[in-house]
This record gives structure tokens, C-alpha cells and sequence, in this order.
């Protein structure tokens, strides 16, 4: 069973999520500050980290800062009340592999974390429609890596469907194509995501009053 | 006489020569105006007091009709520059003319300081005596309000002092003045650390008093809604579903509140469409996942685009079940797509039921009016998507 480690720092919310994630994943530990969770995450090196964004010293981001120079292929899924997009856009930028906010059922929960497990990428309605809006189409990109600041139209129609409420194999069926393959679209996003320069990334930031 | 009031004295331009004074005197008095004329006349020729007091009299008794055409121009020119220099100009004139005639109190230590000064002196007035329309006008030009009233006021003091030096009055000035000068720099010196505290002060009182302000604001909000809310689930806790939509409807306004992304009063298509998913959630205890990726203002279109979001919402709320329904929003200059989506039974679109004809029908048919056009997808077990278009 995937193994998972809980940090938040509400104890009435790790033991709600525990108790919703009991049976369908393995909680092997929890931690409610930025120094208990790189401890408790580097010594018992789980499968993946569900890691709450508003923490008291520094956060979700500081986090993933000090557990990536210690395991940097410890895999993180975002847990936030926040749907604010500088925090999405940041804590994803930092190198977490998907963003569901804290209302999300734990059947959902559960399936979300056995495919960060599994090396993808997850998206909730909101982050796909938070993506296609910094990625808007607009002036051609004139920076030096072309394929890292466009999506292509498969991946922007991937990204609608997730924004209109669809599940990937509701996609997969709709667009005549695997569910691998939505998976590998919704990677490949998750890669430009963090990686791209754009400059319609950039702008679209500041608008946001996002600091990167 | 009846009454005990005394008559005020008016100015009475319309029968005057000049500026009505002596026929606003005759009035008051009671007899004909050519007899103040021969006296002032005469006054004049015996030593030339009377030109001054009539213009003190022009100036500071009000008139009770329209001045004289060519002085009501005069007063309400808009090229100031040009009436100062000219009221320096006939200033000049006049005393020009009254030395040739020697009247006594004019000489030249006399006349150019009064020249500049008359020059001030209209400046100032024309500045303080414009008609109100043109006040209002003015007022989008304070800068240069303020500069002719200071260039006024210059000429005017600078009058002052040259009169002053040409009759050897300012020897003892000066003596007076520098140790006035000195004195005023000294306290100056003394006084600067307690002014400069005085203002940081006032500085810090009025940051702290912004800060107790916001506070007071962000208390009354959680007051208004968040304390409100937790209070009606606690009354309201046997029913699960009611605390839900409660709870679900406190989180959508609080994020609206803390996020205050759009400015309020300025709608937006993407804002509207938020007011009406929180509504019909709140109406039908359906939770809505709103996602709207662009926005743009909202126009007629837009508005028929969003009652007929709300009429999908609205029907979509009755038939999907507790699953939530999904609305998402793409907008761009040319083009806006809506989506709203349910998980529910679904139908074959083929085979319409008669009592979903109403509901499809105002959906379609109110956006092909507003040269959109709306699509049902639906599928039965894959629920339903209405797709609403307008470019």
C-alpha cells in the first residue's frame, strides 16, 4: 500500500484526513511543524508527503526547500484551504506534483495520492484553470526554450476538461485516447509549469501580487 | 418714515457716468445726482482727495444693478495678465495727467511704486473677484491660481518697499529689522526639533489610527458573517444539510472577502457568474465548483449569457443528485464559452422528455437572441453538460 506522511499543523484536520485515508492508504506519520515534518519525512521515507501550504515558519514551501536537499525525489501532493493562486502557482513551482484544496472527498484524496505515487501529476479543476490562464494565448514567446512556454492544443484541451469537472478517464473516453496519456499531458503541464520562463507567466504573476 | 432701518447706500451704475457712486449718493440723500457731481468736480480741483475716495467708494460699496458694460469686461475678462497690466497702464496714465496738473501728492517717488502696486493689486483682486462659474473652472488650475496671486501679491509688498526706500523710511527699518531677523532665526533654531516631533507624531497617530481602523473592519466583518454563520450551524447542527450549504456559502463569501480581487462595484462577466452559482447554491443546497479562466466587462450579451448560466444551474442543481455540478468559464476578447456540468443521470438528448423542453428552450432560445448559441451534451450514466457560446 502507498505509504503517506501527513503535515499540517491543525491536529483536528491529520486526524480527520487520517481517519478519511484509513484502509485506502497506509498513514505511516504525521508532523505539525516545518522542523518535525523534514525530520519525520527524511527518517521514514514514505511514498508521498501531503503537505499543508499555511504553516507557521515558513510553510509548505520551506518544506519542500529543505526535504528536496536531503530527498530530492520525495514526492509532495498540496493540501490547502487556500485556492489563492500565488500559493497554487508557488507551492507547484517549488516542486509539488499536484494541488487539491482540503475539501476534497477522501475517496478522491486517496486516488490523488496513489497517482503522485505513481510519478503524475495532479490537477484539481481550479489549478487546470489557473494554468490555462497563465499560459493564455497571447504574444508568440520569444524566449530561448520555445517547447517549455507553450502548451500544445492537446494539453490545453486536457487542461479544459479537468476545469470543466471531468475525471482522466471521462477524458480519456472523450477524446479517443488512453488515461496514460492524459496522465502523461497533465505531466508535461506540470513540467512547463515549473520550468517555464514565460514571459506571460511572469506578468501574469505580478498581476497577482505573486513574489516568486 | 415708517421704517427705523436706514437705507443702505447702493451704487447705481445704470445712471452713473463712471462707477455710480455719486448717483447712488444722490439716491440715498434724496436729491439730484448733477449736485454731488459740481461738488465732487470741485473737490477734485481743490486738491485731488476726492479721486482716491471715490475709487474706495467704487470698490467697497456694493452696487444694486449690473456694473457699466465696458467695467463688467473689464471685471470678468479671462486673460488676468492682461487686465493687471492694463490697470497699471491707466494707473500710470492718471497720475501722469495729475502731475502735469501738479496736484500735490504726486511726484515721482510717489508714482512708479503706486503703478506696481495698482499692477498687484489687480491681479489679486481679479483673482478673488471672478465670477463663480470660472472659480469652478479655475479650480482644475490651482497651480496657477496661486502664482498670479502670489505675483500679485509681490508687486503689491514691492511697491510697498520701493515707496518706502524713496522716502528715506526704511533707515530706521533697517535697524529694527535685523535684529527682528535674528531673533526669529534663533527661535526658529530652538523650536525645529519640538515642530519636526510635533509632526512624526502625528505621522504614528495617524498610522495607528488607519491600523485600528482595519482592525475594527476585519472585527466587524467576522462579526457580520463568520460569527453569524457558526451560530446558525450551531442551532441548526440535527440538520447536516442545511450546516453544509451554511458552511459552504460562509467559505465563498469569506474567500471573495479575503481574496478582493475585483474591485467592488465594477462587475465583471466572471464575477456575475460567481454571484449567480453562490445564489443557486444557496437556493438548491447543490454545491457549484466554479472555475472562470479570463474575464472581460459585462455587457448585454454577457448578461443574457449569465441568466441563462444560472437557468443550467438551476436545472442542473434538480437533476444531478449530491454530486457537485461543475461551471467553467473561458473568456477572451472574441469569444466567451461556458460549461456547466452535472454528474447526475443524464438523458438521450434524442428523446427530450415534454418537461425539459421549457427549461432547454428558455436556455437556447435566450442565447440565440443575443446571437450566441447554447448545446446540451448528454449521455444517460455520464450526466450532462450544457455548452453556452457567445463571439
Amino acid at each position: 500500500m502507498t505509504t503517506v506522511v501527513i503535515v499540517d499543523d491543525h491536529s483536528l484536520f491529520r486526524a480527520g484526513v487520517r481517519a478519511e485515508l484509513d484502509g485506502l492508504v497506509d498513514v505511516i506519520g504525521d508532523a505539525a511543524t516545518v522542523e518535525d515534518a523534514v525530520k519525520c519525512v527524511v527518517e521514514l521515507e514514505p511514498d508521498v508527503v501531503l503537505l499543508d501550504v499555511h504553516m507557521p515558519g515558513g510553510g509548505g514551501l520551506e518544506v519542500l526547500r529543505q526535504v528536496a536537499e536531503k530527498r530530492p525525489a520525495q514526492r509532495f501532493l498540496a493540501l490547502s484551504v487556500s485556492d489563492a493562486p500565488e500559493d497554487v502557482i508557488a507551492i507547484i513551482r517549488a516542486g509539488a506534483r499536484g494541488y487539491v484544496t482540503k475539501t476534497i472527498s477522501g475517496e478522491e484524496l486517496a486516488d490523488a495520492v496513489r497517482r503522485i505515487s505513481d510519478g503524475d501529476a495532479v490537477f484539481s479543476p481550479r489549478l487546470a484553470g489557473f494554468v490555462l490562464d497563465a499560459f493564455a494565448a497571447g504574444a508568440a514567446p520569444v524566449e530561448v526554450d520555445e517547447e517549455l512556454e507553450q502548451l500544445t492544443t492537446r494539453e490545453r484541451e486536457v487542461l479544459r476538461h479537468i476545469a470543466r469537472g471531468y475525471l482522466y478517464k471521462e477524458i480519456a473516453a472523450r477524446l479517443n485516447i488512453s488515461t496514460k496519456t492524459v496522465e502523461a499531458h497533465v505531466s508535461a503541464v506540470l513540467r512547463k509549469l515549473q520550468l517555464s520562463s514565460r514571459h506571460e507567466l511572469s506578468r501574469w504573476a505580478v498581476q497577482r501580487r505573486l513574489v516568486d | 418714515m415708517s421704517s427705523a432701518a436706514p437705507l443702505a447706500v447702493r451704487r447705481d451704475p445704470q445712471h452713473g457716468y463712471l462707477g455710480g457712486v455719486c448717483a447712488g449718493f444722490a439716491a440715498r440723500v434724496g436729491i439730484d445726482p448733477l449736485l454731488i457731481r459740481i461738488g465732487f468736480i470741485a473737490a477734485v480741483a481743490l486738491g485731488g482727495v476726492a479721486i482716491p475716495l471715490y475709487a474706495i467708494a467704487w470698490v467697497l460699496i456694493p452696487s444694486d444693478s449690473p456694473e457699466r458694460p465696458a467695467f463688467q469686461r473689464l471685471l470678468t475678462r479671462q486673460d488676468t495678465w492682461l487686465v493687471a497690466a492694463g490697470m497699471g497702464c491707466l494707473t500710470a496714465a492718471g497720475l501722469l495727467l495729475l502731475r502735469t496738473w501738479d496736484v500735490w501728492f504726486v511726484n515721482d517717488r510717489f508714482l512708479w511704486p503706486l503703478v506696481i502696486a495698482a499692477t498687484g493689486g489687480a491681479l489679486i483682486w481679479r483673482q478673488s473677484q471672478t465670477a463663480p462659474e470660472r472659480v469652478a473652472q479655475r479650480a482644475r488650475l490651482p497651480r496657477q491660481t496661486v502664482n498670479r496671486a502670489t505675483a500679485g501679491a509681490a508687486l503689491v509688498v514691492g511697491g510697498a518697499l520701493i515707496f518706502l526706500y524713496a522716502n528715506d523710511a526704511l533707515a530706521p527699518a533697517r535697524d529694527v529689522v535685523v535684529p527682528v531677523l535674528v531673533i526669529l532665526v534663533a527661535v526658529a533654531i530652538i523650536l525645529a526639533p519640538w515642530w519636526i516631533r510635533l509632526v512624526r507624531g502625528l505621522a504614528d497617530e495617524r498610522a495607528a489610527r488607519i491600523r485600528s481602523q482595519e482592525r475594527a473592519e476585519v472585527a466587524a466583518h467576522l462579526h457580520d458573517s463568520v460569527l453569524q454563520t457558526l451560530a446558525l450551524v450551531q442551532k441548526r447542527a440535527d440538520d447536516p444539510r442545511e450546516v453544509a450549504a451554511l458552511a459552504r456559502r460562509q467559505e465563498r463569501e469569506l474567500r471573495a472577502w479575503l481574496n478582493n480581487s475585483r474591485p467592488s462595484g465594477e462587475e465583471t462577466l466572471a464575477s456575475a457568474l460567481e454571484a449567480a452559482a453562490a445564489e443557486v447554491e444557496g437556493d438548491h443546497h447543490v454545491p457549484i465548483e466554479v472555475v472562470t479562466v479570463g474575464d472581460r466587462p459585462l455587457d448585454d450579451r454577457s448578461a443574457a449569457l449569465v441568466a441563462a448560466a444560472r437557468e443550467a444551474l438551476v436545472n442542473a442543481s434538480k437533476f444531478a443528485g449530491p454530486e457537485p455540478i461543475s461551471l467553467y468559464v473561458e473568456a477572451t476578447e472574441e469569444r466567451v464559452e461556458v460549461f456547466v456540468r452535472d454528474r447526475g443521470p443524464g438523458f438521450d438528448v434524442e428523446e427530450v422528455p415534454t418537461d425539459r423542453r421549457g427549461v432547454r428552450d428558455s436556455i437556447v432560445g435566450r442565447m440565440e437572441r443575443h446571437g450566441g448559441h447554447a448545446t446540451v451534451h448528454s449521455t444517460p450514466g455520464y450526466g450532462t453538460e450544457v455548452e453556452l457560446v457567445i463571439e
